[in-house]
Parts: C-alpha cells; structure tokens; sequence
C-alpha cells in the first residue's frame, strides 16, 4: 500500500477550519454515553487552547435520529436547524462546531439543499420567522468537532504522555478508525480527507504514533443504520453488519477502534457484549474485546488524563488492555468513583474487566 | 496562398495528416511538445481487432512522416494561435512564431487520471493497475504483482471515467470495451490458468470484429463477463484486493478476491489541446473535445478560419478510424488551400 497515493487524495480534500469563537452544539446521546468526551472538548478547547467556545442552553436536538426514522418532516428539520443558526447568529458568532456526526450530516445536507434549491431556504426563514420571530444566518465555517481536534492534533502531539506505541514491544499500536458515514460520505468536500480514504482520525492516529488499519470492510457501515436500528424488527440486520466490520478487522489485530460518531461508537462497543453473550466470539487479541475510543478520550488519554475523567468505563468494552499496552497509569479502585470519593454501583457483565 | 501548413501533435492523427498533405505537395512543420513522435500508440503492445504489434503502425507513421516537405519539430509547446487576415501565426512557449496557411489541431487526448475513482485505490493499493500499466506489462513479457507473483485471479472494470457524471465524463470512451476483452486474452496468453472478469456497464462491440472477439475470448479463452459496476476496492491482511461489485443480471451483490484490478482508463481532452482551445477561441463541446463545425459534413473544420481538427481531439477513436479522419482533414485542408473553401 502506498501511502503517498492517499496524500494525494487528502490534498484534494483539505477543508478551511476556524481557529476560534466557535459556537458549540452538542449532541443528544454522547452526553449519556460517553459523558466524559464532550466534557474535554471544551476543556480542551478553553483552558488548554485557550478559545473562545459558546454554549446556549436554548440548543435542542436537530431532530436528525427522528428524521432519518421518517417521524420528521424536512421542512420539520430545517426550521429546526435554521433555529440553532438563528440562537447563533443572536450570540455574535459564526462559526458552528458540531459534536455528533449524525447533526453534522444534518447540516451539511440542508446547507447544500438550500444552495441548489434556494426557494427552500426562503421558505425556511418564512416559518422559522413565523414560529419565533427569529432571522438567521448560514455559519462562515462549519467543523464537526473531530476536524476541530484534528487541527489542533499536532499541539496535542507536542503534549502527548502516552503515545499511541506499546510499551512493551515498542511498535505503534494498530488502530482502526471509523468516520461514520453521515461525516462525509454524502459530500466528501466537508470531511478532513474526503470519504474514501478519509484523514480525520487517521491524522490524529498518525501524529500521535498509532498506526491506521486499513482492513476490507473499513467503509462499511458500524450497523446503526437508523432504520435497521430504530426498527425493532430490523435489529438483526444492525448486528450483521457490525459483524461483518468486526470479522473483517479481526485479523489485523487492532488494539482499539477510534469513532467519530455517536452511533458508531455505541453500536461497535455494545454489539460485541451481545455477540460474545451470544456467539461466544471476542474479536480482540489475547481473548479480549477491543476498545473502542471517541477522539477526544483518545487526545485526553495521549496527554495523559485519568481515563476515569475521560469516562471510560462508561463504555461497554472496557479499556483496561489498552491502558496497559499504552503504561497509563490508572487506580482500579477509582473507576467507579464519584468525584467526592463516593463509591458508585459497578456495572454487572462489563467486558475486558 | 502558399501552402504551408502546421500540424499541431504527432501522434497517430498528426503524422498520418502531414504525411498526407506532404504527399499533396505541401511544406508541413509537424510540432510535438515531446521529444518523440507517435503518442499513445507507443505505450501500447498489441492493436486490436487483430492483435498487431503497435511498433507496426509506429514504423508506417514514421515512414508516412519521413517525406522531403515534413518539417518535424519535437520537444515545442504551443501556446496559441492568433490570425492575422488568411495567415495563422502559431506561438510557442519558446518564443517562436509560426506562420501557416492552415492549421491542424491534432493534439489527441490524455488517458483519464484514475486515481480520481478514490474507490478503486490506484494509486494506493498496490495490485490495482491501469489499461496503460498492463500494456506495459504485456512489451515487457511480465504480467506480476509486485510482490512478483504472477497473478491468478484478475478483474478488469470497465468505464473508468467514461459515462460518469461524477467525474465529468458522459459520453463513452468507446475504445475501453474491446481493450478489456483485447487484454482480458492477452492475460490468459500469459497465464493460461489465470481467471479473468471483466465487470462491465454495457459490452459496446460496435467497431470491425469486435464483436467477434468478444465471442472468441469467451469460448476460447473462458473469460466471465459480469455487469456491474465495482463500488470499492480494498486489500485485506493476505495483500489480495478484495472488491464488491453489483451483478446486476443475477441481482445480487457480490464480493471477490483478486490478485490484481485492472482499470480500463477513458478518454479525455488533452490538456494541452484544451489550453490552445483556451487561448485561442477554438470551440470546444460539452464533452471539452474540440467542437466539429457541423457533426455530418464538417467533422474536420472548427470554427475558425483555416483550423482543421484530425484525429481524437475531437471524440475517442480507434487507430484505424483516426488515421481515416486524419485522413479526412487533409482532404479538407486542400480543398480550402486550392480551393478557398471552408
């Protein structure tokens, strides 16, 4: 595989990121399910990089999972969006950074809808000033927060703790990296690298000493899928496709499976407890599951952070074989601690534990 | 008029057309921006429908070219071309100027860049090869992946960047089709135990004995034509390709290993013709060729006065149909010289 080929293709698709004041959406489920990674972002972003990120507590969700679930309108949606544009625009900002993929397709699909169908956006600002008075403006700059972290990933590789190496042999650890596909697959032009050899994991891999696996199935998608999720009755069809991934990756052996999206990362991390309860089947080495990170536990966990903050152990698979490849140190006592010292409940069934 | 004329290009459409018009009695200057004549012909091995050596078609163009009023000029860049009254003034990046009577645009085509299909790797994945890597193959007498094994399991795709409107392209390369079945034949030449699939939209057999030798590669040879077009290209841990491909007669996907992809590469504008085209107000159509000034009885003539068109600047073709257009535009460039007419 020649790695010159792909630089090519990652030229063609180099996007304009903000450096600052950013205006920050969150996303609806990544604050359940790994509430500590929105948490270092804006850490990250205000006290280590010293930027100016906004946050209105009047941001709702795009309403993307009920739109992609056909329970949502796009008129429905596009008023939404063109909403949090409005709450944007009545703060003094115009850059918009994204935390959940599924937002970011989102966006990226009304932007593009209103410039080739502007009678659309018309509309649009009609109901919205209809429904609440309020005007909007199209953001300047649009960043999924991962094309935030990746900017920024060569300031995080001069602070790395723990590069991505095993410490034991002293060889960069394997990393599989999933963009998720409403990142760029809809339209290439907006992700870091494009949506077939994308770079925005890859990058942060590459810089903080990982190297990236690049396996058949590394397209394919994680098995979210909304309607092969949301449907109850499709949800067999959401675990054969995680399989396949998972099948297709196994050989190579990765250490962990980097995410860019909400889902992905849920389903990627959740399908392997049901397929070892099932099948019996771990897909990592050693007879472990393999971790799978969000990028901004992952630059926390490089910079050395307690993997507890981070909330990794919030995840299905836990993390703990990852930590020992890479000498993080970590206190297993701590993991389910509350910040005063209180001993949570321990999850039953956890996995790599 | 005096009749000199310049052709611009030399490969097959501009050697075959001056060698014409030099037979006629005309003083030609031949300008070709590389060191050596005959363009693509020379990457290519053998010819179809007849499997010819390409060196033979190289030696007739030479020879075609070899006559007393051919003024060859290799290694020269055209920049534009103004006019000035009847004469043309051909400029070229090296200061020149170049006075002519008419002007014959034969600057061909390029091979399309097919690491602009990102899903098939080239460029990336180490076995997948152009039409053009495996001709060079083919005159080396080596068909091997690099890791120097020969190759068991081969895919051809066609219509790498023809009727894709993704890329740009619409129209139809119409040389792609028998090229794979051309190779797909030559491959198991090579390796008689190898399996070939060529994974195709339509078989567009359309030119003399095409259809013919696709008939002949499939009884003789057992190669598997199936229709669908490939949607990725991956490698896995074993460095074979892994592709899915729609098989669209049998309605279903489908996922094969192979040893090595090769991708039947399109047609283009040449860059260079386009740049002329640019700075010199030659019409060019919605494919970006060189517009024809009528498609039936003016295929050689462009929109300018004393401007001809030889060969494929204008559309794909194949050898024997650009030297009849080269042909062709000598024809009309005598006329207009003897005769004035456009």
């Amino acid at each position: 595989m020649k790695t010159e080929g792909k630089r090519r293709i990652w030229a063609d698709y180099q996007k304009e990121i903000a450096d600052d004041h950013f205006f920050y959406v969150r996303s609806c489920i990544r604050q359940s399910f790994f509430p500590g990674s929105e948490q270092f972002f804006l850490h990250f972003m205000r006290n280590v990089m010293g930027k100016d990120v906004f946050e209105n507590p009047s941001h709702t969700t795009c309403t993307g999972i009920g739109y992609h679930g056909d329970v949502v309108p796009l008129n429905t949606i596009m008023t939404v969006v063109a909403r949090h544009f409005a709450l944007m625009k009545e703060n003094g900002y115009r850059n918009i950074a994204i935390s959940c993929v599924t937002s970011f397709g989102i966006y990226t699909e009304i932007i593009e809808t209103w410039k080739h169908f502007p009678e659309e956006l018309e509309k649009t600002r009609e109901y919205l000033y209809k429904a609440t008075k309020r005007e909007f403006d199209i953001p300047e700059s649009m960043a999924h927060t991962s094309d935030i972290i990746y900017k920024f990933r060569n300031e995080i590789a001069g602070k790395v703790k723990y590069p991505l190496v095993n410490k034991q042999t002293g060889e960069s650890l394997k990393v599989v990296e999933h963009i998720g596909c409403h990142y760029s697959k809809m339209f290439p032009k907006y992700g870091v690298g494009g949506a077939e050899f994308p770079n925005v994991l890859g990058g942060m891999i590459d810089a903080w000493g990982g190297n990236v696996v690049d396996y058949p199935e590394r397209r394919h998608c994680c098995g979210f899928g909304f309607r092969q999720y949301l449907v109850q009755a499709n949800r067999g069809y959401s675990l054969s496709n995680t399989v396949k991934k998972f099948d297709s990756m196994m050989p190579f052996k990765p250490d962990f499976v980097l995410t860019n999206c909400p889902g992905c990362n849920m389903f990627m991390d959740k399908w392997q407890y049901t397929m070892k309860e099932m099948e019996g089947i771990v897909y990592g080495d050693n007879g472990e599951s393999i971790p799978v990170l969000t990028y901004e536990e992952l630059a926390g966990l490089v910079m050395g952070y307690n993997p507890w903050d981070l909330g990794l152990q919030f995840h299905m698979v836990q993390s703990e074989p990852l930590l020992r490849k890479m000498g993080v140190e970590f206190d297993p006592d701590d993991k389910f601690k509350t910040k005063d010292g209180r001993q949570m409940p321990v999850p039953e069934k956890l996995i790599n534990t | 008029m005096s009749g000199k004329v310049v052709v611009i290009g030399g490969g097959s459409a501009g050697m075959e057309c001056a060698g014409q018009l030099a037979k006629a009695g005309f003083s030609v200057t031949l300008i070709e921006k590389k060191l050596t004549t005959g363009g693509h012909v020379n990457n290519w091995y053998h010819l179809f429908p007849d499997r010819r050596d390409s060196i033979e078609v190289i030696r007739y163009l030479e020879k075609q070219i070899g006559h007393g009023n051919v003024t060859l000029l290799t290694g020269k860049t055209v920049n534009n071309i103004m006019t000035d009254h009847n004469t043309l003034i051909v400029n070229t990046t090296d200061g020149d100027e170049i006075y002519a009577d008419a002007v014959v645009m034969a600057t061909g085509f390029d091979l399309f860049r097919s690491e602009r299909k990102e899903e098939y790797g080239y460029g990336i994945y180490d076995n997948v090869i152009t039409s053009a890597d495996l001709e060079a193959m083919f005159r080396k007498g080596e068909v091997k992946r690099v890791d120097g094994r020969i190759p068991e399991k081969v895919g051809m795709v066609h219509c790498v960047g023809s009727r894709d409107e993704k890329v740009g392209n619409v129209y139809c390369s119409k040389l792609c089709c028998v090229t794979a079945v051309k190779q797909a034949m030559e491959i198991k030449k090579h390796n008689p135990d190898a399996r070939v699939f060529c994974f195709y939209m339509d078989m567009r057999m359309g030119g003399a004995l095409y259809e013919e030798l696709y008939r002949e590669s499939q009884e003789k040879y057992g190669i598997n034509y199936i229709r669908g077009k490939v949607s990725e290209v991956s490698e896995n841990i074993n460095n074979r390709l892994v592709i899915k491909v729609e098989d669209t007669l049998a309605g279903r996907p489908l996922r094969m290993e192979l040893d090595m992809l090769v991708l039947m590469a399109g047609m283009e504008m040449s860059q260079s013709g386009a740049e002329i085209a640019r700075s010199s107000g030659i019409a060019t159509g919605e494919n970006r060729f060189f517009a024809p000034a009528d498609h039936h009885f003016g295929s050689n003539k462009s929109n300018i006065k004393g401007i001809f068109y030889a060969g494929t600047c204008t559309a794909p073709m194949n050898i024997t149909e650009t030297i009849s257009h080269a042909r062709a535009a000598a024809a009309d460039v005598i006329d207009y010289l003897r005769n004035g007419s456009r």
